[in-house]
């Protein structure tokens, strides 16, 4: 690309939208300044890169989670408000299965304990010895079962309450997806009880501590399974998407339904297998999350909704690249946020990056690349 | 509309005698139950206050929703904020001052009732004004992303240590953090009643419920006075709304609704009519929440959870977007049957039957596998209603989204246009040109 061209493109950039200019600014000022920090040792190095990691790996969660929502988007044309709630039932029904493994099937504690993920502080993950090393086939077991069961879950609640009603406008499936949230949130709650659990026995994951400039960073055995499930599995909705007739289908559907349709693409089918692949990417997420943070909750896939979101809208609905940037991007804001503001605001930091970009450039960052 | 028949169904068509007979029917059932269970003067009395405070909190939501999004076609789904900012701000104002002398609390402005619940109603409008400005020109699904972000953004403020408390001007004021506010002010109703120099006919009504319940007739007296007291609140707001939406502005609200860019096109500043009415909604909102939780005796972040955006959307399409008796009746019936419905179950139950409830749902369904016993199940399910109220009513959205999007009263939504838009009778003969012979 020529000098000319880029000038002129920079000047289109400035005159067309110069909110964007102050927004690349004010980004600018602020890697600015915390370079200025850094240097002056008001900021560890370490510090620092520790938040770097944990903004990833909630990145990649997003990410991940968003990939489904980000497809079903742009197929389906609605935003689904009850995604957040399968993350969460693809949990609860990987975790149950986990419990149930790493118990030994009820020789160690209560069958109907370990399926209810130890309701009313019945069996802790803790005691059972959870960890990625120490119970390896309970939790690869879990993890394809939270994967089957975002996917059974998905088609049910699309063939009971989505496809009556494929062809009302946006909205009015919107608000549908509001009603389902709430049903299978509550349920959830119902079945699972309110509490808040352990997962996983912390002290037990193997450390790898890195040496950073002035400190170490400690990186587990859970932060790599994370970045190796969530990684392969991003490769792998790329290679379907590119390389498959499905794939082909996919996008096309996304770019115009009609046509497709026309062309004699199976579009019920295709939509059919969005859900497969959304809603399994979704459940393994949520699955994946838990380990991670070691604990779970009826609130988790609400918490993570609204920043899925952001990175899907930050990204450019319909981009399965763009949720995966997008994802990574709103971790490491609400995870580095803290550097500037209390550590309560970070999700709002989250929220603010997500109200910008749609005032700035509504249509996200890969704009127009529908699933590709 | 249809044209009536018979007197009576003349009388069916206007909306004060729906409203009428609805709440009339409500109240007749509630008040059997009550009989029928004996529960008193007292029960009963008090029955019906919270009955009346739930219907018409309800109602004002609804009402309020239906500016945006019955009339203007504005999808909000971050109510709940609105509501949250307005009874903060509100508190804060109106909170007994302190000063740093007492360790750990929380103080207010020490300014009068009247006062707060005006700076609360303009702080909640003031955030809208903050939320249009960028969120109004984005797509009805992106505006509902932001609106809810906003929601939550203003829980985290609330919920953060960093508001928990500051000093201004030598008082110690703040949002109380985690912990929340105590609302010490005092009864409202009194309050009222003393400002109205009308303190002696408060006493009278206390003396008049005093006949009826012996001991501390009060609260009673209270409760009911402030149900009456929102029921004119909903009177008011149906007025003013109404009014306002058979105005000429009310009309390029609805034209906005149809068609932005029509209206657009026809030279109206289509931004400044949305941002407006958001506002206004918005204000309505924060004094619908000021109304809500003044009584509470205080209040805690964590009560303003989007679930309670999703009660108010359910009451608005119950009723029927577009229709303000829509948003009444369906406010009414949200409350009655779905909110306070299953809760005044859950007391009928719990007054019939002694619930010793498990405290798992696996503790609830090992005796079923046992001896096949059901009863620790119904035990759980009568413990958790208010979880399984929140499935039903998401049950009910979606069954209504199915069957009936414009609920009860949604094909009343008024039209734009200031004239009749009705189709004319068939010409006699056909029109020069054959007409549609085509289809």
């Amino acid at each position: 690309m020529g000098v000319t061209e880029s000038y002129s493109r920079g000047r289109e950039l400035v005159e067309g939208n110069p909110l964007a200019l102050v927004f690349g600014l004010l980004i600018v000022l602020l890697l600015f300044d915390l370079v200025g920090k850094l240097a002056s040792g008001a900021v560890q190095v370490s510090s620092v890169a520790v938040l770097v990691k944990d903004g990833l790996a909630r990145g990649l969660v997003i990410g991940l989670a968003g990939i489904g929502l980000s497809m079903t988007y742009s197929i389906l044309n609605f935003a689904n408000f009850a995604h957040g709630d399968y993350i969460t039932a693809g949990a609860f029904s990987g975790w149950a299965t986990t419990y149930l493994i790493a118990g030994g099937f009820g020789s160690s504690a209560n069958v109907g304990s370990l399926l209810l993920v130890g309701a009313g502080g019945s069996v802790f993950g803790g005691a059972l010895g959870i960890s990625v090393t120490a119970t390896p086939v309970a939790v690869v077991g879990g993890m394809v079962v939270a994967g089957g069961g975002a996917i059974l879950l998905s088609l049910v609640i699309d063939r009971l309450v989505f496809e009556p009603i494929r062809d009302r406008d946006g909205i009015t499936l919107l608000i549908t997806s509001i009603g389902v949230a709430f049903a299978l949130r509550y349920t959830i709650q119902f079945v699972f009880g309110p509490s808040k659990r352990g997962t996983t026995a912390a002290g037990g994951v193997p450390t790898l501590s890195v040496p950073v400039v002035d400190g170490t960073v400690r990186i587990t055995a859970h932060d790599a399974t994370l970045a190796v499930v969530a990684g392969g599995l991003m490769l792998g909705v790329h290679l379907l998407l590119q390389r498959t007739r499905l794939g082909k289908a996919m996008r096309a559907m996304a770019d115009n339904e009609d046509l497709a349709r026309v062309t004699g693409i199976p579009t019920e089918r295709v939509v059919r297998f969005t859900w497969i692949i959304g809603g399994g990417l979704t459940g393994v997420a949520g699955y994946v999350f838990v380990l991670w943070k070691g604990t779970l909750g009826w609130f988790d896939g609400w918490i993570l909704l609204l920043l899925i979101f952001a990175a899907v809208i930050l990204g450019g609905i319909g981009s399965i690249y763009g949720a995966i940037v997008g994802g990574l991007v709103i971790g490491l804001t609400a995870s580095l946020s803290v550097v500037w503001i209390p550590s309560s605001f970070s999700r709002a930091s989250a929220f603010l990056m997500m109200i910008l970009i749609l005032v700035v450039k509504p249509t996200g960052l890969f704009s127009g690349r529908s699933t590709a | 509309m249809s044209t009536a028949d018979s007197p009576l169904a003349a009388l069916w068509e206007r909306d004060a005698v729906k409203i009428g007979v609805l709440l009339a029917g409500i109240y007749l059932a509630y008040v059997l139950v009550g009989v029928v269970l004996d529960y008193g003067v007292r029960g009963q009395l008090n029955s019906i206050a919270t009955l009346t405070f739930y219907v018409a909190l309800f109602a004002l939501l609804s009402l309020a929703l239906n500016l945006h999004w019955g009339y203007t076609g504005m999808f909000n789904i971050g109510v709940v904020g609105f509501m949250a900012v307005g009874i903060y701000v509100m508190a804060v104002v109106s909170k007994a001052p302190a000063t740093e002398a007492a360790a750990g609390s929380v103080g207010g402005l020490g300014l009068p009732l009247w006062v707060g619940v005006l700076a609360g109603t303009v702080a909640a409008g003031l955030l809208g004004l903050l939320v249009a400005l960028p969120a109004l020109r984005l797509r009805a699904d992106y505006l509902a992303i932001v609106t809810v972000a906003m929601s939550e953004m203003v829980r985290f403020t609330f919920l953060s240590g960093t508001f928990q408390r500051f000093e201004v001007g030598g008082l110690v004021i703040g949002f109380g953090g985690g912990s929340g506010l105590l609302l010490d002010f005092g009864s409202p109703v009194e309050q009222l009643f003393d400002a109205l120099f009308l303190g002696g006919v408060y006493d009278g009504l206390v003396g008049l419920t005093g006949t009826v319940i012996e001991n501390n007739p009060q609260p009673v007296t209270n409760g009911l006075l402030y149900g009456a007291l929102l029921l004119g609140a909903v009177g008011l707001y149906y007025v003013v709304l109404g009014r306002l939406g058979n105005s000429p502005f009310g009309r390029v609200l609805k034209a906005i609704r149809e068609d932005e860019d029509a209206a657009n096109a026809l030279g109206k500043d289509t931004k400044a009519f949305k941002t407006k009415a958001f506002v206004l909604g918005c204000a309505l909102m924060g004094l619908g929440g000021i109304l809500w939780y003044m009584t509470s005796g205080a209040i805690t972040p964590n009560t303003y959870r989007p679930r309670l955006t999703f009660f108010i959307w359910i009451a608005l399409i119950i009723g029927g977007a577009g229709s303000n008796t829509g948003s009444v009746m369906g406010g009414a019936l949200f409350a009655a049957l779905l909110f306070q419905g299953p809760r005044f179950l859950q007391s009928v139950v719990n007054n019939l039957v002694d619930v010793e409830a498990p405290s798992t749902f696996g503790q609830a369904l090992a005796p079923i596998a046992g001896a096949g016993d059901l009863a620790p199940l119904g035990f759980y399910v009568i413990d958790s209603v208010r979880q399984l109220q929140l499935i039903v009513m998401g049950l009910v959205l979606i069954f209504l989204m199915h069957r009936r999007p414009e609920g009860l009263l949604g094909h009343r939504k008024e039209p734009a246009a200031s004239v009749e838009l009705e189709r004319r009778p068939d010409r006699e003969t056909p029109y020069a040109d054959g007409g549609e012979t085509d289809e």
